[in-house]
């Protein structure tokens, strides 16, 4: 897994509540036995017309923030299905941050596995982030993990909250069944006790 | 010993081994999987030459995007990307030597259907699946929710799951439901009391006496859409009537293991005084038969109301609601029931259960169909067939909806099963996102009796109605 440690970059507003994960990736491009390529239909519905034309007017198709490399949007971001298709095209659009006032249980933790940071701030603060945002290339923002730091285009400075261990393993782009296998015997002895104690399972 | 709750139950006896900083591997019982979500997972096994660790615990069935029509079998009559999929699932299934269902055998179906069905899922295990709606599961008091393909495939090599424990919370309907109130319309008005975000860091324990008056059909039901409340999974503590379900399954324990098995799951409730950290309480009572307006599961009214105005809501939400309203083509005031309809779908992991087509089949008896399309999607080969048995495909033939195979179809629309842009669904499935059922496709959530109401008047209808 790629390691995230610092970004500077272009983040793109994206003001929605809600956004689910059929809207980040439609399920017919689900159909893929690949990890890789989902980049271009990323938000593919709200991206391009019905016959596949670029709408000029979303976010992602304007020139400055074809290249960003952050996302900020509203709150409860990330809800619906399980897919880990969505963080897949996240990453390969080439967006490794996420910031928004919420996410969805199950995104938020696929972000981690992916090399993606999401980053839920208070939304006062997500407001602050958005209207940096919506200056295009002339605002850049920086994010820290190892000081767990945002830093605003005008120099504000926000914290965030992370799980320790998820960070440990995303600062070193860790993979996490290796780190599991390493407890085999933790496994082993669990079992050997559950199986005891609930031989129908 | 303080007391616990049904959720602290289930973790403790399963937490294999715990951090300094409470992270845990969790021991997973079940393990069930399905064409979309596990092709990458089983490739990163390959090319970490890894193995299942528990191939006896880990069950596959295609079902996301499978045709649910005659001939499927054969997979010149699929889309090649879809019988690529299906290809991996069952060559991944033989190599790695775990259960499967193939489509050709009677038991396929919808993965929370069908785990259910054979008795794979018991109370008191832990139930994971590359998909959102595991929490179906937790109707019978296992632990159970949806995980991501990297989850996946650490499921696969591991048998555990890298977890933090979630909050408790207790979601209780008190009282009995009024006549033409469903399961279907509980777990959606409690969505619509809470929000899509109110579960968020939760597990769910869904109790009180119209929850206890559920049948397991109508139990999993309410907890399939916990998650579209934003909670991990949602349980509720098994009982006779889950131990009645459980009993002679093909995977349920038999003679001493059963009595042994039915001793524990008797343990499995929440202590009286055991703490949880966010209470709701519903009068079941005051839930009336529900439809959703917009793109949200959270936008959830009473068939009696009026569709509301952007201007009904506050923060993020108001910009939501307009998007929602042009998005479906709806102006504030109109009354629901002047909603006009195009499709309706019967089926799905929320609704394609026996009880679901039987509800629906006693609305539709002698009656015709008024809408261009009408579906039916049993969740399994084995519901199809008992509904076929009890007549109730020839109910569904006779009004003139199309009787299915088994399979997700288009609560999903990942298979041929889908709305053309504009097209307007009255569907008992458990999403109403923006482009779900088909690009452009707008989506009524409601119960099998609503859904089976609107298929005769061709509007959204209020079922009590016609009872």
């Amino acid at each position: 897994m790629q390691a995230f440690t610092k970004l500077s970059g272009i983040a793109a507003p994206l003001p929605l509540v809600n956004i689910d994960t059929d809207m980040i990736i439609p399920k017919q491009f689900l159909k893929t036995i690949k990890r890789s390529g989902l980049g271009v239909n990323l938000f593919d519905e709200m991206r391009y017309d019905d016959d596949g034309k670029e709408i000029p007017e979303f976010v992602l198709n304007q020139p400055q923030y074809r290249e960003a490399q952050i996302l900020v949007a509203g709150d409860n971001f990330g809800c619906g299905s399980s897919r880990e298709h969505a963080p897949w095209a996240i990453a390969d659009f080439g967006i490794t941050c996420v910031i928004a006032p919420s996410f969805a249980d199950i995104f938020y933790n696929n972000c981690f596995k992916n090399g993606i940071l999401p980053i839920a701030l208070p939304q006062e603060q997500v407001d602050v982030l958005m209207k940096d945002a919506e200056k295009g290339s002339n605002a850049r923002i920086e994010v820290d993990l190892e000081a767990q730091t945002i830093t605003s285009s005008d120099g504000e400075v926000f914290t965030f909250d992370v799980d320790p261990f998820k960070k440990h393993c995303l600062m070193n782009g860790l993979d996490d069944i290796g780190l599991t296998m390493e407890k085999a015997s933790a496994i082993d002895s669990f079992e050997a006790q559950a199986s005891a104690a609930r031989p129908w399972v | 010993m303080s007391p616990k709750t049904l959720y602290d139950k289930i973790w403790d006896a399963h937490v294999a081994h715990e951090a300094e900083d409470g992270t845990c591997l969790l021991y997973i019982d079940r393990h069930l999987v399905h064409e979309v979500t596990s092709p990458q997972a089983f490739e990163g096994l390959r090319m970490a030459g890894r193995k299942v660790r528990a191939p006896e615990k880990t069950i596959a069935v295609p079902d996301h995007n499978v045709p649910t029509t005659m001939g499927r079998e054969d997979p010149k009559n699929m889309t090649e990307d879809s019988a690529i999929q299906v290809a991996a699932l069952d060559s991944n299934a033989k190599e790695f030597g775990i259960h499967y269902y193939p489509v050709t055998d009677v038991r396929q179906g919808i993965v929370h259907i069908v785990g259910p069905e054979q008795g794979w899922t018991l109370p008191g295990m832990t139930v994971v699946c590359g998909d959102s709606h595991t929490a179906t599961h937790g109707a019978f008091g296992a632990l159970a929710h949806g995980i991501g393909t990297s989850e996946v495939e650490h499921v696969l090599a591991t048998q555990t799951l890298i977890q933090k424990k979630s909050k408790n919370m207790k979601v209780e309907i008190t009282g009995k439901l009024r006549p033409g109130v469903t399961a279907k319309d509980i777990t959606l008005s409690v969505i619509g009391a809470t929000g899509t975000a109110g579960g968020t860091g939760y597990v769910i324990e869904y109790c009180g006496e119209a929850i206890r008056d559920l049948s397991m059909e109508g139990r999993m039901t309410v907890c399939n859409m916990a998650i579209e409340g934003g909670a991990r999974a949602g349980l509720i503590a098994p009982d006779e009537k889950t131990f009645e379900y459980c009993k002679g399954r093909p995977h349920a324990p038999k003679g001493a293991a059963w009595e042994a098995a039915v001793a524990y799951w008797k343990t499995l409730f929440t202590d009286e005084g055991a703490h949880f950290d966010k209470v709701v309480t519903i009068k079941g009572e005051d839930i009336a038969p529900v439809v959703t307006w917009g793109t949200s599961p959270e936008d959830v009214l009473p068939i009696t109301a009026t569709v509301p105005a952007a201007s009904d809501f506050e923060g993020g939400k108001v910009g939501a609601a307009q998007r929602s309203l042009d998005y479906m083509d709806l102006k504030p005031g109109t009354p629901l029931k002047d909603i006009e309809i195009d499709t309706v779908f019967i089926g799905s992991c929320t609704n394609g259960r026996i009880e679901d087509l039987r509800a629906a089949a006693d609305i539709l008896k002698g009656k015709k169909i008024a809408v261009k399309r009408a579906m039916v999607v049993p969740g399994s080969g084995l519901v199809r067939a008992q509904a076929e048995e009890e007549g109730l495909a020839q109910i569904f033939i006779d009004a003139g909806f199309e009787w299915r195979l088994a399979g997700c179809s288009m609560c999903l629309a990942m298979n041929p099963d889908q709305l053309a842009p504009g097209e307007r669904c009255a569907a008992t499935s458990n999403r109403n996102f923006e482009g779900r059922q088909g690009r452009g496709g707008r989506t009524h959530l409601m119960s099998p009796a609503m859904a089976a109401a609107a298929a005769i008047t061709g509007k959204l209808t209020d079922v009590r109605e016609m009872m």
